[in-house]
């Protein structure tokens, strides 16, 4: 299946002016998050914040509402947001935890629950909320976007950062400008052409923008933790749901995305075996 | 179950480039009927060595750390026929005049070649074993242990510690510093039930040369696989891994040589079948 494993997929937003205030779209990630905190489900979370709001993602321990609100929203740089789960278990002590993941993070802890190597680390994990990721930048082309193609004098400047409707977006001042996203190829990292995911598949449940209407994502629930703690937030009123069926432009352009990445980047996988470069070994 | 495992060992191919003709093999396919690994009438339990070479405990304390299932495997599942730390039972020791065959023995540490006692024991480990384990990192990669210079007391003479198949072949490597208890569980569980697809990435590191933060640079970054995920940092047991521009950059002032990174990393090998499997996914 192009989406993965999933049991439900649901339009969703968040119920909270304050997670709307500041998340990325529908505020899914923070909803669930700051739920799991209060029923205890999760005792902590790892999560890519921006302490010094430069768009520089910084791993980041996150133990309530407000921390998880301060780390809200994409950040479209690299965020060694593993690195940060010993910190969370050793120096914060948490059992259970949360972390939000884009796919190669998932594909990392998943890993590092079936071959545990790392000890008492990997069987404190107790939610995996996936986000959607096609790809992502370094710093400096992020630099490059809001420069030298977009015009600003500094990213800086930018209040808002975004991926959407066929544009990379920078806000200034209110004002949004856009750059088609063929002027970003050729940018991203290249560890990110050979990922065959797009919908964090082995997530406890993935979201984001794509499929749904401005201001509200897209929710795939898949394992059992997964729904449940999605559910649990339904029924407490802090997330409001669609059927994906009601909305535009709907789960086949999830699908049509999920399957071109899949596409393109199985033909750059068999180019770099064709050259004699490695690709992940496969068990 | 041992023979299903015996089997497949015996079926699989050497290490791509064997180092030494004269490498000390297992009872070859040829000697199979007087091969170790032969279950007893009298018992069915796999007969289990525990060596200790050059090393600290560690990985035998890992070990011991499954409290949960350890008396069940100690009392049920295993015969610890021979081992110094966990049983009294060992050549130079009270009981043991010599080393009983074994279905499988655990190495742990690495093995100092200025030592006559230590490459005595291993070699005759390799003769009376069904199947060789290299038992956490010291005897995968030699990990801290590379780095002994000798001219140390009580024996100034020993100064060079190699990972352990660099003398034997070996049929299973489990590296860590130290080995973590869950992955030592979840092994133990697969060998007792013959889950070769399990072991399976353990038996091909056994012919596995990485053991350096550099193998993260080399293997993962240089060959543009590298995401940024942090994994190897998580996996480092000594810090040694920092991140810089979303890259791994190894502190090799700091790094050990475990190869806990590079095993780790999702981009080096990734058990797709064994995620699915466990998540439902």
């Amino acid at each position: 299946m192009v989406l993965g494993t999933y049991k439900e997929a649901l339009s969703a937003r968040s119920t909270e002016q304050k997670i709307l205030d500041v998340s990325q779209d529908g505020g899914i990630v923070s909803a669930l998050l700051c739920y799991a905190l209060d029923e205890g489900i999760i005792e902590g979370a790892v999560v890519a914040g921006t302490p010094d709001d430069d768009w520089r993602p910084i791993p980041t321990v996150v133990t309530s509402a407000d921390e998880v609100i301060a780390a809200a929203g994409t950040k479209y740089s690299m965020s060694p947001t593993l690195s940060a789960l010993k910190e969370a278990t050793r120096q914060y002590g948490i059992e259970k935890l949360g972390v939000v993941a884009t796919p190669c993070q998932t594909q990392g802890l998943r890993k590092a629950q079936a071959y545990p190597f790392t000890r008492f680390v990997a069987e404190k994990i107790k939610l995996i909320v996936g986000i959607y990721c096609m790809e992502n930048f370094p710093m400096a082309s992020l630099d490059t976007f809001a420069t030298a193609k977009l015009g600003f004098d500094s990213l800086q400047d930018a209040t808002k950062m975004d991926i959407g409707k066929g544009k990379f977006w920078l806000t200034k001042d209110g004002e949004d400008s856009g750059l088609a996203i063929k002027e970003t190829h050729g940018y991203e990292q290249s560890g990110c052409n050979i990922c065959m995911d797009y919908v964090a598949e082995w997530s406890d449940v993935s979201t984001g923008s794509v499929g749904s209407p401005d201001g509200w994502s897209t929710v795939l629930t898949r394992t059992d933790a997964g729904a449940d703690v999605f559910k649990g937030a339904v029924d407490a009123g802090l997330i409001e749901t669609k059927p994906m069926d009601d909305v535009k432009p709907g789960l086949p352009l999830l699908e049509k995305l999920a399957k071109g990445k899949k596409d393109k980047n199985g033909k750059v996988r068999e180019e770099r075996v064709k050259m004699g470069l490695s690709i992940p070994a496969e068990y | 179950m041992f023979d299903k495992l015996k089997k497949a060992f015996g079926g699989s191919d050497e290490p791509k480039a064997p180092k030494v003709e004269e490498k000390v093999e297992a009872a070859a396919p040829a000697a199979e009927t007087k091969a170790p690994a032969e279950p007893k009438a009298a018992s069915s339990k796999p007969r289990i060595g525990y060596i200790h070479l050059s090393g600290c405990t560690g990985d035998a304390m890992s070990l011991t750390e499954n409290y949960d299932i350890l008396s069940t495997v100690l009392t049920d599942m295993i015969d610890i026929v021979y081992g110094q730390t966990l049983v009294d039972k060992w050549i130079h020791g009270t009981y043991a005049e010599e080393m009983p065959e074994m279905d499988l023995c655990l190495i742990e540490g690495s093995v100092c070649l200025q030592d006559e006692h230590s490459v005595h024991e291993l070699l005759e480990a390799r003769k009376k074993s069904g199947l060789v384990a290299a038992f956490g990192s010291c005897a995968v990669t030699g990990c801290f242990t590379t780095f002994a210079r000798g001219g140390q007391q009580a024996q100034p003479k020993h100064e060079s510690f190699l990972p352990i198949s660099s003398l034997i072949k070996v049929d299973l490597a489990l590296p860590g510093c130290p080995v973590a208890p869950e992955v030592i569980a979840k092994a133990v569980v697969a060998l007792c039930e013959g889950d070769l697809d399990y072991l399976q990435p353990a038996m091909d590191w056994a012919s596995c040369d990485k053991g350096c933060g550099c193998d993260v640079l080399t293997g993962i970054v240089r060959q543009g696989l590298c995401t940024g995920c942090g994994t190897c940092a998580l996996a480092c047991p000594t810090r040694a891994m920092g991140f810089s521009e979303g890259r791994p950059s190894c502190d090799r002032d700091r790094c050990i040589k475990c190869g806990s990174c590079y095993l780790m990393c999702p981009r080096s090998w990734l058990p797709t079948s064994r995620i699915k499997k466990e998540t439902g996914l």
